[in-house]
């Protein structure tokens, strides 16, 4: 504290030093590994869970001498929510550092150009299933988006009545709809039409439309409910009729929040597996039209790649993790797009 | 039109009548999409219920016997793997909203939500290639130790892709939607009630478990919930990593593991044909049932808990 401290400092007597939580880190890591290295099996996925545990019942103990039982709890529970924390990190860095090691194997060329017919081990490629995402994914976006601003608009602008509140209701409970569920209902509609057995791009769109419905309206209603009302109050004041309002006020000042909360609605629809698996299909080659035949899908060659392995396994593995690193890459590219697009053109109103 | 009726005479519009019309169209689509996935699947579920027994995988004596176990594995699959996940997410929202620095914590919030982003398809991957072989070690160890504790009874799986695995692969899976919603709650907490039981002398736990934890109780309730809801319909990580068979167990560690509705849908579905279909629809239909009625308790939960806390 100071040079002179003839008398014990009131404010930190009875307290452990600020570093004391770093130097046990360190001092258990290093026993730890020891103690591993003597018995000779060191694990460091082990070590680490050890020392880690070791840790928290240092700093309890010490903190119960030094400083009593309320401050040792106190300690005790920041370490136990900090390792909530970082015990989240391991599946996600896992899974990124798994996707990317094993994916780039394949990540080439022949991977982005060619499709999967006649193919039995190596080559062959993903463009078929690239191709039929793109197809599925745009068809849903065509669907889901207007209905979705539509149905926002109406909640935050018109609806007041017992209607508005089952539609808010419902939205809600749609958004927890199982994927594969949409993908029945998707199935049972178009074999009522087409008949029994029927699969087609269209169909998966359908599926996936009755997913992303709900959150574009989420997302958009949020929006709406950010502008101002004195915006929409200085246009009516002016004599500007409610729909011009909305259609040249309000949706301009939120149209960056709206594109962002789509983009997010794309990004959680692409991945999408179960609802295609029903009623989109397998298939090996190409098609570019979502009204005929089966139509393949990224997620589902992931899918389809691991769970049909042929003479050679690794081939067909090899296939599948990069097209998994290429379905990541996708869906991070949307999500990052989405929040710059959030970053640079919104905040404009308020503030 | 509006709800301004008392005013004199107000000026509609064509235009306004179109867009209004158009904008209330679009809406009850919502209550109509969501009414005909319930008629759809009942009208092709109907035939299901008397379809040949024998007709069914593993010829059960009826519809409801082939049900039963897949119901099970569902209800118990998700309750293991929110067993897991709410404590864990309660923690992270707790560091998120009151522990990690005001600064960081905004990046760290985006980091939890990147696991959203990872497609189920690769938690399937990933579970087989990494998870399973991970804590396959693991579960030997435990049924050879503490065997005699009913759930870790042996023989031990010798891949490791057993119910617990998956239950920890959707544990992982739902943690970034509880975690959200309860970061949300968490920084709801009026902060005259934390500062409070500070200047009272609490320590930042007690704080947390005297201000923060009541306030946010229902919420993370509610988030639980949904999680649930989310965890019950997973189809592809279960369906891949899960060695499954037709049983009701609640053994852990074997490798004889009930499957789950879901999942035995998608494993089944591609090969299906005549009554097989409409069977495989009625337990999908079963499964929106169950997520219906989670899901709605849930929201009722939330919508309460809106009504009358004055923070909203």
């Amino acid at each position: 504290m100071s040079t002179v401290a003839p008398i014990a400092n009131a404010l930190t007597a009875g307290k452990l030093p600020r570093n004391t939580p770093l130097w046990i880190l360190l001092g258990s890591a290093v026993i730890v590994t020891g103690v591993a290295l003597l018995m000779g099996n060191p694990s460091i996925a082990g070590i680490v869970v050890v020392s880690a545990i070791l840790f928290v019942v240092l700093v309890y103990l010490l903190s119960l001498v030094v400083e009593g039982s309320r401050k040792a709890k106190d300690r005790l529970m920041t370490s136990l929510v900090t390792l909530a924390f970082l015990l989240a990190l391991v599946p996600l860095i896992s899974v990124a550092a798994t996707t990317i090691g094993l994916g780039l194997a394949r990540f080439d060329i022949e991977f982005f150009t060619t499709s999967m017919r006649n193919v039995t081990d190596a080559g062959g490629g993903a463009l078929h299933a690239i191709v039929g995402t793109v197809l599925i994914t745009l068809a849903t976006a065509i669907i889901s988006i207007p209905i979705g601003i539509l149905t926002a608009i109406y909640l935050v602008e018109y609806g007041r009545g017992s209607l508005a509140r089952w539609i808010t209701f419902m939205v809600d409970i749609m958004i927890g709809i199982p994927s594969i569920v949409a993908g029945l209902f998707a199935y049972a509609l178009f074999s009522l039409i087409f008949g029994p057995g029927i699969r087609l791009g269209i169909a998966g769109a359908v599926a996936l439309s009755l997913l992303m419905i709900p959150v574009v309206v989420r997302s958009t209603e949020e929006m709406l409910k950010l502008v101002p009302n004195e915006l929409r109050e200085a246009s009516l004041a002016l004599g500007v009729p409610k729909y011009l309002t909305i259609l040249k006020v309000v949706l301009p000042t939120s149209l960056a929040g709206i594109v962002t909360g789509s983009l997010l609605a794309v990004a959680r629809v692409i991945g999408e597996t179960a609802p295609l698996l029903i009623v989109a299909g397998f298939t090996q080659s190409m098609n570019y039209d979502l009204f005929s035949d089966r139509m393949m899908s990224l997620p589902l060659f992931v899918y389809s790649s691991y769970a049909q392995q042929g003479a050679d396994p690794q081939q067909f593995l090899d296939r599948a993790w990069t097209g998994a690193l290429t379905l990541i890459l996708i869906v991070m590219a949307l999500n990052l797009l989405g929040r710059l697009i959030a970053r640079i053109f919104s905040p404009k109103l308020s503030r | 039109m509006t709800t301004q009726t008392a005013r004199p005479k107000p000026v509609i519009r064509l235009g306004d009548r179109v867009f209004a019309r158009s904008t209330l169209i679009a809406g009850s689509l919502i209550l109509v999409a969501l009414a005909a996935v319930a008629i759809f699947l009942i009208v092709e579920a109907i035939p299901a219920l008397g379809a040949d027994p024998k007709e069914l995988k593993g010829s059960p004596s009826s519809f409801w016997t082939y049900v039963g176990p897949l119901a099970f594995g569902t209800v118990w699959a998700a309750f293991l793997a929110l067993l897991i996940a709410v404590p864990l997410a309660t923690g992270i929202a707790l560091f998120i909203s009151h522990y990690a620095p005001r600064r960081l914590a905004q990046g760290l919030a985006y980091v939890i939500d990147l696991l959203a982003a990872v497609p189920s398809v690769v938690f399937g991957l990933w579970g087989i290639k990494v998870l399973a072989p991970a804590v396959q070690p693991v579960y030997a160890w435990l049924t050879d130790n503490l065997g005699w504790f009913p759930l870790f009874a042996g023989p031990v799986s010798g891949t490791g892709r057993t119910i617990l695995t998956v239950a920890i692969v959707l544990a992982v899976m739902i943690l970034p939607i509880i975690t959200a919603m309860a970061r949300e709650v968490f920084l709801q907490t009026p902060k005259l009630h934390e500062e409070a039981a500070l200047a009272l002398g609490a320590t930042r736990w007690e704080m947390v478990r005297m201000a923060v934890i009541p306030f946010g109780r229902s919420g993370l309730v509610s988030a639980s919930i949904l999680g649930l809801g989310r965890a019950l319909g997973e189809t592809m990580a279960v369906a891949m990593v899960l060695s499954p068979s037709t049983v009701i167990s609640f053994v852990l560690l074997q490798s004889e593991n009930p499957n789950t509705i879901a999942s035995n849908i998608a494993l089944n579905f591609p090969e299906a044909h005549g009554t097989g279909v409409n069977v495989l629809i009625a337990t999908g239909l079963i499964l929106f049932v169950i997520t219906f009625a989670v899901n709605f308790i849930a929201r009722a939960i939330v919508a309460r808990r809106k009504e009358f806390s004055g923070a909203n």
